[in-house]
């Protein structure tokens, strides 16, 4: 494809890699966190982790949006479909994720609840339409890049008056998150994850633009480069970042600049800032309650709220003691360090969150990263 | 991007495959134009001069290190 295969050009990738390793500071290691879960995979599928001079360390962030999908919130959508009767649509990657008494979407689908799987929220809003007799819950989750198509579902919504669609709404806001990782006391206390520098998400900066990361690398003072989801791009992110270390900037670059301008997407940015308001408070898995880091729907579009609609309350829902999810979505601990990692805990048979979905660091590393650790093991 | 409908409906060429996605968050968009597709949507437009500029610094860079793209 166009301004794809040209992304993946291995002697080029090769070419970057000497570059990077020509400008390391020979006395230092660098440490980076792609915060995404699309980078997190290319990563992983392409090698890059190999192609890297051993002195950088890419550690992996929370930007799954399955991931970081609290079980709470599953259960509700569980429940809308079980006891409510709706029929509840959800993205693909949604459906296996672990909730509670052992059920997932997928399981409560065998049970009989009316669960069903689109590739968009407009097929969620036909599917309402098709059925006027019937509930239909829309379950929205995903960072700023799925937040405008629900914007425009329901809107949609409201301008055809469908009396029985409504949205559960778990959409997530990135800068809040990065930030989080930082504070984080749970990290403040390891100590060991020295984050030297951020590769910012593709898709989502499209939409949000550049300049939203600007306040948090001030702050904080850390580099964040805004990459493409191709092998050659993040390889060039790493370069950029590389650099800024070695100048002791904290700037925010942008190397996916064929798709991502400062301002973003101002189309979307207005869709959501139309329906949506911020949370106070939501909470995350792996990184608990974080302030301002998800969306709701405002009071103008409340009859589409399905939380308004059904009355629903939050529970919190703890993971499995044995589950490091919350752990590796902080970036303090690796997929190998989880016992149920490739044993208990399999792509086939997810455990924890980051197994699911192919974003997620443990479903990477147990596809193309574990062959690495068993030749380490033998040698 | 290959057609343009109503409805603020259009069609892309993803590698062969025709697909039907919505352009409603991209409406500056023109057939002829390349768009990033996320869940059923054309969510940003590629600029093609920014993407040849960052070829032609790989470029660059690989043959700096004796290394020529294939």
């Amino acid at each position: 494809m166009k301004y794809v295969d040209e992304f993946r050009d291995g002697s080029l990738a090769r070419g970057l890699a000497a570059r990077i390793a020509a400008e390391l500071r020979p006395d230092r290691r660098y440490s980076f966190m792609e915060f995404c879960g699309g980078h997190t995979h290319a990563i992983s599928r392409y090698g890059i982790t190999e192609l890297l001079p051993e002195a950088v360390r890419m550690i992996h962030g929370p930007g799954c949006p399955v991931c970081v999908l609290p079980v709470g919130r599953i259960d509700q959508a569980i429940g809308l479909a079980l006891e409510r009767g709706a029929i509840v649509c959800s993205y693909g990657d949604t459906m296996r994720v672990p909730a509670s008494d052992a059920l997932s979407l997928m399981k409560a689908k065998a049970r009989g609840a009316d669960i069903r799987m689109v590739y968009s929220a407009a097929d969620a809003l036909k599917t309402a339409r098709d059925h006027p007799d019937r509930e239909v819950v829309f379950f929205a989750i995903g960072f700023e890049t799925t937040t405008p198509p629900t914007a425009l579902v329901i809107q949609q919504a409201a301008k055809e008056g469908l009396r029985n669609f409504s949205v559960l709404c778990c959409h997530v806001l990135t800068p809040s998150a990065i930030a989080h990782i930082l504070e984080s006391p749970e990290v403040r206390q390891y100590g060991s994850v020295p984050i030297d520098g951020f590769i910012g998400p593709a898709h989502v900066s499209i939409v949000i633009g550049s300049a939203p990361y600007e306040p948090f690398a001030l702050a904080y003072r850390k580099p964040v480069v805004i990459a493409g989801f191709e092998p050659l791009d993040v390889m060039h992110a790493c370069l950029m970042l590389v650099r800024q270390v070695n100048d002791a900037r904290a700037e925010v670059e942008n190397q996916f600049s064929r798709a991502v301008t400062r301002q973003g997407n101002l189309a979307a940015q207005r869709a959501v800032g139309e329906v949506f308001e911020p949370r106070e408070r939501f909470e995350w898995r792996g990184l608990g309650e974080v302030p301002l880091s998800a969306l709701r729907i405002r009071e103008a579009y409340a009859e589409f709220d399905a939380e308004r609609r059904f009355g629903l309350v939050y529970r919190p829902v703890p993971d499995h003691k044995q589950c490091e999810c919350g752990a590796i979505l902080r970036g303090v601990k690796k997929p190998v360090d989880c016992r149920l990692f490739g044993t208990v805990c399999t792509p086939e048979n997810p455990m924890g969150s980051c197994m699911v979905s192919s974003e997620g660091a443990c479903a990477a590393h147990y596809s193309y990263g574990r062959f690495r650790d068993h030749k380490a093991q033998a040698a | 991007m290959i057609s343009l409908g109503a409805d603020h409906q259009a069609t892309v060429d993803l590698g062969g495959v025709r697909k039907t996605v919505s352009v409603e968050l991209t409406p500056e968009v023109a057939v002829g134009d390349y768009v990033v597709v996320h869940v059923g949507h054309a969510i940003g437009l590629v600029d093609v001069d920014e993407a040849e500029r960052t070829l032609a610094l790989f470029a660059e860079m690989a043959q700096a290190q004796g290394l020529g793209a294939q």
